[in-house]
């Protein structure tokens, strides 16, 4: 018995020391674990609770909706398709954004397309070929950054005024603004991705017999894919999400105005169909709900390529 | 299969004054493997980047067999290079990566594959051949870089350091293993490193750098036998060759106590600018242990004793304390080297005589470093 005694003091002193770490490694686990993952889906549940209220509010009747709140639907349902029934392909002055959701397409496809061609290039010329002068006419690319989108608008807009292009390609002059607005970022971080390729990998395959274009298409390209992606998904969202740059460039033409446009009339002159913006944001989310989730698991990567060598 | 020729070939780098390749002449043999070797920052591999294609030539001219290369494009020199980091692309396959080269030369698929398994093959690779690079070992990768080259089927194959991130019994394997593909695949080859015992074991000819200057170029043996300058004799042999500057006098070289008779033809080529000095140097394996009082000997306190089983070392310093620091050896300044029997070192702390071995001291001027006629 007094030896048993004995032994687990031994083994406490032993113990206390060798817990303290242990102990301290443990609540880090349970906070990162349980806590961590409580605060993180509250969070969620309550950046959610808004969207999920506008999506119920979108299948009620327009009496409904305007009488009471989302959440009586639990208690009194009723359910109807009326609201996207006439945001979709309505009476032209309140609905029919069918149209302009293909609009949208139409502008943001290019828009997305035109500068990440032009900024991959971009950036192989600043990253990989030497020349006099680069790294100052880099330093002038991205230094036009600063200049507010806004301070372009109408210089762009008088070029555009008098131009005959617009004539067959009425979509010219958005795609063109949203283009040059989004190259200076898109060529600053593809540069930057680009420059941690090492330069032992394009010297390799000009020994192996390739030029520039071989290196750009066959080794470049495949190893920013991340980098382009997460950008793409950036470009995409921002440009659907635009309502400035596409109000200004397609001024009133409602034949090649974006979603965006449409949905900012959509509540009428006087705000009475207020109750169908509910239908027309979820028109609107769809296209970026999917674009974010088939990408996605892009997006997480490109913003953390670079940082990790490999 | 084609000779290599630098031709007074010289690199300035932008913002630089010093060139960092001096005006190189060097002329490699068709199918002969050739190391450049130097320390850091001599413009070894600058010279093998020229060659290359992937550094500039300020002026003079390279030439691959007899066609001048120096304004030719990397990619139309048909040349393979292996480098440092391996360089291997990351999103290819081992198979991608040895086929890159052919693949966009515009081979057929059928014979890419081949030649891409005959290499494997050889390199003992082809059971990764579906693999990605970041799935192997370094030894691994460095053989893919190998076949890459290979695959190639070049005129010349240029190697930059290529064992240098492989671990120490890895390299010794991989030295010999590079060493008997060459001499079987008879490919001209240009291998920079700035390890001397790589450069004296897979070297048919060796070519020693310093500062952009080609310093000597000669067979390992050569080399060893008779380098050209001091600087050469300092670099070349492991461990290092003992360097002293000596005091001529009465057709010996004097230094404290001790006393090394110098040849006739020697005193009659040394020069006013060398001031009555000579630099004197002896391998440790040239030292023979002596006793007091015999012409020549001089006396040693050792500090170390290193023991290799084979060979054993003696780390010391002249025993005349006054002029120790006269001498010089790769332990570092007022250092000495010896070799002596295994079986019977000395002790740390000891004072052991040693001698030069007639015949086997190498003198070179003190003015200029060069080496004079024995």
């Amino acid at each position: 018995m007094s030896v048993e005694a004995t032994v687990p003091e031994v083994a406490d002193v032993a113990n206390r020391r060798t817990q303290r770490p242990a102990a301290a490694t443990k609540f880090r686990s349970l906070v990162t674990n349980r806590i961590g993952s409580a605060v993180a889906v509250v969070i969620a549940v309550l950046w959610t609770i808004p969207t999920f209220g506008l999506l119920i509010s979108s299948f009620r009747p327009e009496a409904d909706i305007k009488s009471s709140g989302w959440w009586t639907f639990f208690s009194d349902p009723s359910f109807t398709l009326e609201n996207y029934q006439e945001v979709l392909f309505g009476r032209a002055s309140s609905g029919a954004l069918a149209t302009y959701f293909i609009n949208s397409l139409v502008i943001t496809v290019p828009a997305t397309v035109i500068p990440l061609v032009l900024a991959t290039m971009a950036a192989y010329a600043f990253s990989v070929l030497e020349w006099r002068g680069r790294d100052w006419v880099f330093v002038g690319v991205f230094a036009l950054q600063i200049v507010p989108l806004q301070m372009a608008l109408i210089p762009l807009l008088r070029l555009f005024s008098s131009s005959e292009l617009l004539e067959p390609f009425p979509f010219l002059s958005v795609w063109v603004a949203h283009s040059i607005f989004a190259l200076p970022l898109a060529v600053f971080l593809l540069h930057n991705f680009m420059s941690d390729v090492p330069k032992e990998l394009v010297e390799a395959a000009r020994v192996d017999g390739a030029g520039h274009v071989s290196v750009f298409l066959r080794i470049m390209l495949p190893l920013m894919a991340p980098a382009i992606a997460s950008f793409a998904i950036f470009q995409f969202l921002w440009v659907w999400n635009d309502l400035l740059v596409g109000l200004t460039f397609t001024g009133a033409n409602n034949a090649i105005q974006p979603l965006t446009a449409r949905l900012a009339e959509m509540a009428g002159s006087r705000g009475q169909d207020w109750q169908l913006l509910t239908a027309g944001a979820f028109v609107s989310i769809i296209l970026p709900l999917i674009v974010f989730l088939a990408l996605q698991r892009y997006f997480v990567r490109g913003l953390l390529a670079g940082s990790v060598k490999g | 299969m084609a000779s290599v020729t630098y031709d007074q070939a010289t690199r300035v780098y932008p913002g630089q004054e010093r060139p960092a390749v001096d005006a190189l002449n060097l002329e490699v043999a068709d199918g002969e493997f050739l190391v450049l070797v130097g320390p850091s920052g001599c413009g070894k591999s600058t010279s093998l980047r020229m060659l290359a294609g992937l550094e500039d030539v300020n002026s003079g001219r390279i030439l691959i067999g007899d066609r001048d290369v120096t304004d030719v494009q990397p990619k139309d020199r048909d040349i393979a290079m292996v480098f440092q980091n391996y360089a291997l692309y990351p999103h290819m396959s081992v198979a991608d990566n040895m086929g890159f080269a052919l693949k966009i030369a515009g081979t057929p698929k059928a014979q890419i594959r081949e030649r891409v398994e005959e290499a494997a093959k050889i390199l003992d690779l082809t059971e990764y051949l579906d693999r990605k690079p970041k799935a192997l070992s370094g030894g691994q990768r460095q053989r893919v870089a190998m076949g890459r080259a290979i695959v190639r089927q070049p005129q010349v194959f240029l190697m930059d350091e290529p064992l240098s991130n492989l671990d120490a019994k890895l390299r010794v394997q991989t030295r010999t293993q590079i060493a008997s593909l060459q001499r079987r695949l008879g490919v001209t080859t240009v291998y920079v490193t700035h390890d001397q015992t790589e450069a004296l074991t897979m070297g048919d000819r060796i070519a020693v750098l310093k500062d952009g200057l080609l310093q000597q170029v000669g067979t390992p043996r050569e080399m060893y036998d008779t380098p050209a300058n001091v600087f050469v004799a300092g670099f070349i042999g492991s461990p290092a060759m003992n360097l002293g500057s000596f005091a001529v006098a009465d057709g010996k070289a004097n230094l404290g106590d001790t006393h090394i008779p110098l040849t006739r033809t020697t005193i009659d080529a040394l020069t006013e600018e060398d001031k009555g000095e000579i630099t004197l140097g002896f391998r440790p394996e040239s030292l023979d242990v002596a006793t007091e009082g015999e012409e020549g000997a001089f006396a040693i306190n050792v500090n170390l004793v290193e023991e290799l089983g084979s060979d054993a070392f003696v780390y010391g310093q002249l025993a005349a304390r006054e002029v120790a620091e006269h001498v010089t050896s790769g332990a570092g300044e007022a250092q000495l080297i010896a070799r002596v029997d295994p079986r019977r070192p000395p002790m740390k702390g000891d004072k052991i005589w040693v001698k030069v071995r007639a015949g086997e001291a190498h003198v070179f001027s003190s003015a200029t470093g060069l080496r004079l006629p024995a």
